[in-house]
């Protein structure tokens, strides 16, 4: 509670002195400059233009070609990238940013306010779903001169400042685009950015090429020369080219799972979790709240009971994250851990809840069958299928496992022909932003990542609209607090895991993970012993 | 002039074949769920609908079905592969770039499995029932039923985790820069096991078929007359016996050639060879369909083209076949 308000009290200018205070040099050694890191990238990005795509292997490549106003501290303070300082107004409706002076673009043009306008206001709207989201709530964006920009409001609109990671506010560059189309143009294919890396080559199928950007606005810096992203798609190789060598480091979900254990327990490689608390991903075992019986809430309840959430993080994800409580992940702004309902790991309570419901079993022991959707992301998660179907048995529940590949189970969920299935969606480090989507009735829609589950309360929907457009920190917790409540007791999902995503790399390389979108960030700091 | 004819024919079928293949596929393809457009937004974490309108129309999947399937044969007849819709490159561009790689391996794995495969055939059918015979009919069957990624794995968990020998993935050391004879050992470093892998199955195809139909030539009438002549032995297994027994090993290997280009989609996989297999395979899992179908159609194609080569060998390793009707 009390760091989240302490947080929110210093809005407006957190400028560069703060930023430095707070991110003390770890290391001892003096850097070293030169060398070449390499770094796994799986699946292979379609292509590296950030405005336009932006799967997770496409933020990791491209947030080193591309920069954004800000970037964000492990705690999701706001951080200065290519904005010096930043400011609010007392109504909350206007933000000013004052923007680095001596910024090129990588083909030389100077970089300006101008650009900011361009990529915030014409191209991001057009082809940025999340941006998107951002921009509807702006009434005009402005450049006074050619390093300063004002964004007017609508309304308050608080989460406003964390919409500025690499990923979601991309900066493009606007002598490149203007009166181009977006998606057709030639230029996506060499991508030019302000970033500390330079787009060199990239040989499809084998890696991808960046080189140091000798013009680097930050005097100094890039330490690297270069970086090589290798497309290795076997798991069992990626796991193979880590314990090996032949790359640095692997992030994300690179190495599967059980793999990650032997690999962090090798005296030359370093493993964190940290880096991914922008966006917060948590996992859930998602209901379709149309299909009887799982409109029962209490239904709903008996599946979380007869989950063991711990056993869950432990035996299938290796450790690696934590048990969910409720529709906030701890790392993201506003959980409440006071507000939650709480489910135990309690089958005699489950089905007490089942025969309280007159569900009664049949002679097979059977009270009910549903189809019962993995996720196509690997073995972990079938894993956790197959044991949500051994559970779920256990209390007469027959889940028919449906595996799918990700087009199949994209379109199926997107269609809502389905009963379970798992899922996993990012929090994008406040609940206005990623949050609120999931639950909300407005977005019952036939779209992924949207409140697919058909859940409708009103009093959340009241909730999670007065909490985005509030100013004042302490109320805006007091919102979301009962909204955490109204939801944990509703349980439009179940809630298994906050995910913590892997980042394994050498031990002589520095600075891998530094800030709340770790290997998305841009390299510019990072460097590798002789 | 009849094997000219021959081929004449062959090759105004072969267009009925493609146009049926292409419409074959085509129709396949769109019977499966999800669209490029869907799935983009699956792995983009967040999505609404004007982003999947927008990416429909981009890759030209609002138009109806039919036009799509007769533009996209238009565009065939005039040599254009159009563009992959994930990766917005021309379709054509992407097949080129992996088929160097796909040939080098399924090449040499080829030349290795039918050399190797005909040797061992042919040394096990001498001693039918001896200890060579034995040891190289095992090695054969094992070689067969093993999975191929499993070897694979075992392959790079022996030489390259344990032993260090051995890059564990890729065609050639990344970023490192060296040309001519340097570049040549490092590609020849990578390509080992994995054309080892992807031989070792179909060596084993050819050791079998080699010795079975030597076996059964041996006991002939003018393999007898041979030996009655004097003949010494390892010219009447070289000039009577293989050259009576090679056909059907001349029918699979044109129907493995046929699959050359193909590439291997687990051998590639599991060595991080940037091949057409994996082209496929991705292309596939992405739905994105005009790659998908232009390496279809080009796989196609060349099937049919290693038919006709292989009616052709036929004729040179055996007089009496004639190509024709």
């Amino acid at each position: 509670m009390s760091h989240v308000t302490t947080r929110y009290f210093c809005k407006g200018v957190l400028g560069a002195a703060a930023a430095a205070a707070l991110s003390l040099p770890a290391m001892a050694q003096d850097p070293v400059d030169g060398g070449t890191l390499n770094i796994i990238i799986n699946p292979e990005p379609p292509i590296l233009m950030l405005g336009i795509n932006q799967q997770g292997p496409t933020q990791a490549v491209a947030g080193k070609i591309y920069q954004s106003l800000l970037t964000y501290s492990k705690e999701l303070e706001p951080q200065p990238s290519i904005a010096t300082d930043w400011e609010m107004s007392e109504d909350g409706l206007t933000y000013t940013f004052t923007l680095e002076e001596g910024v090129t673009w990588h083909d030389g043009e100077p970089f300006t306010a101008a650009d900011v306008v361009f990529s915030y206001d014409d191209f991001l709207p057009e082809t940025h779903p999340r941006w998107r989201n951002v921009h509807n709530r702006l009434a005009s964006i402005e450049a006074p001169d050619d390093h300063t920009v004002v964004f007017t409001m609508e309304e308050p609109f608080p989460a406003f400042l964390m919409s500025f990671s690499v990923d979601n506010a991309p900066l493009i560059p606007k002598h490149i685009y203007e009166g181009t189309d977006y998606l057709d143009n030639e230029a996506n294919q060499t991508p030019i950015g302000t970033g500390p890396f330079k787009f060199e080559e990239w040989n499809r199928g084998s890696y991808i090429h960046l080189v140091r950007n000798d013009d680097y606005w930050k005097d100094g810096l890039p330490h690297l020369d270069e970086i090589y992203f290798h497309v290795i798609p076997d798991a069992a190789s990626r796991a193979a080219a880590v314990e090996t060598g032949q790359v640095h480091m692997s992030r994300a979900e690179d190495i599967e799972f059980f793999d990650v254990p032997r690999l962090a327990g090798m005296p030359n490689l370093e493993m964190t979790t940290e880096g991914w608390e922008m966006y917060g991903p948590l996992g859930w075992l998602e209901f379709n709240t149309r299909v009887e019986p799982i409109d029962d809430v209490r239904f709903r309840k008996a599946v979380m009971h007869a989950l063991d959430r711990d056993f869950i993080v432990e035996n299938i994800f290796f450790g690696l994250g934590n048990p969910a409580t409720g529709p906030i992940n701890s790392a993201t702004l506003f959980q409440d851990p006071d507000a939650l309902v709480e489910y135990d790991y309690n089958l005699d309570r489950a089905n007490e809840l089942l025969d309280e419901m007159g569900l009664e079993p049949g002679d097979d022991g059977v009270r009910v069958s549903l189809r019962l959707l993995p996720l196509p992301y690997g073995e972990t998660w079938d894993r956790l299928a197959e044991y949500t179907r051994q559970q779920l048995s256990e209390i007469g529940v027959d889940a028919e496992i449906e595996a799918a590949d990700a087009g199949t189970w994209a379109e199926r969920v997107a269609d809502w022909d389905y009963d379970m299935t798992f899922n996993y969606l990012y929090q994008f480090g406040d609940p206005a932003i990623g949050v609120s989507r999931s639950y909300i009735s407005d977005n019952i829609r036939r779209t992924l990542f949207t409140n697919t589950m058909g859940y409708e309360n009103e009093r959340v929907d009241e909730l999670f609209n007065l909490a985005a457009g509030e100013v004042d920190p302490e109320k805006r917790q007091e919102y979301y607090s009962e909204v955490q409540q109204i939801l944990t007791d509703e349980l439009p999902v179940a809630w298994l895991i906050e995910l913590g995503f892997p980042t394994i790399y050498d031990t002589r390389v520095h600075n891998a993970v530094t800030t709340a979108i770790g290997t998305n960030e841009t390299y510019d700091d990072v460097w590798i012993e002789e | 002039m009849a094997t000219l004819e021959f081929v004449a024919r062959r090759l105004v079928w072969a267009v009925f074949v493609i146009l049926g293949i292409i419409i074959v596929n085509f129709i396949l393809l769109r019977l499966a769920p999800g669209d490029p457009a869907a799935i983009m937004a699956g792995q983009a974490g967040a999505t609404d609908e004007q982003y999947i309108a927008q990416l429909r129309a981009q890759f030209g999947l609002d138009r109806p079905l039919h036009v799509q399937l007769y533009t996209y044969i238009f565009d065939v007849a005039r040599l254009d592969l159009g563009f992959s819709a994930r990766q917005q490159v021309p379709v054509a561009d992407l097949i080129f770039q992996r088929m160097p790689a796909t040939l080098l391996l399924t090449g040499v794995a080829f030349l290795f499995s039918l050399g190797v495969g005909i040797l061992l055939g042919a040394l096990a059918s001498r001693r039918a029932g001896g200890w060579a015979d034995s040891f190289i009919t095992v090695l054969a069957l094992a070689a067969y039923a093993t999975p191929i990624y499993w070897l694979g794995l075992m392959l790079i968990l022996l030489f390259s985790v344990w032993l260090g020998w051995l890059p564990a993935y890729g065609m050639a050391t990344i970023g490192g820069g060296a040309g001519g004879l340097a570049y040549s050992l490092d590609v020849a470093r990578h390509l080992l096991m994995p054309a080892l892998t992807l031989g070792l199955f179909y060596m084993a195809v050819y050791a079998r078929l080699t010795r079975a139909s030597m076996l059964e030539v041996q006991d002939q009438d003018f393999v007898k007359t041979a030996k009655a002549k004097g003949l010494p032995d390892w010219r009447i297994t070289r000039a009577h016996v293989l050259r009576n027994a090679v056909l059907p090993v001349i029918s699979y290997a044109g129907f493995q050639a046929g699959h050359l280009v193909g590439g291997a989609v687990l051998v590639e996989t599991v060595f991080g060879w940037p091949g057409i297999g994996r082209l496929a395979f991705d292309a596939l899992l992405q739905r994105d369909y005009n790659l998908l179908l232009g390496v279809f159609l080009f796989t196609a194609i060349m099937v049919i083209v290693f038919n006709i080569i292989t009616d052709i060998v036929y004729t040179l390793v055996d007089p009496r076949i004639e190509v024709g009707r």
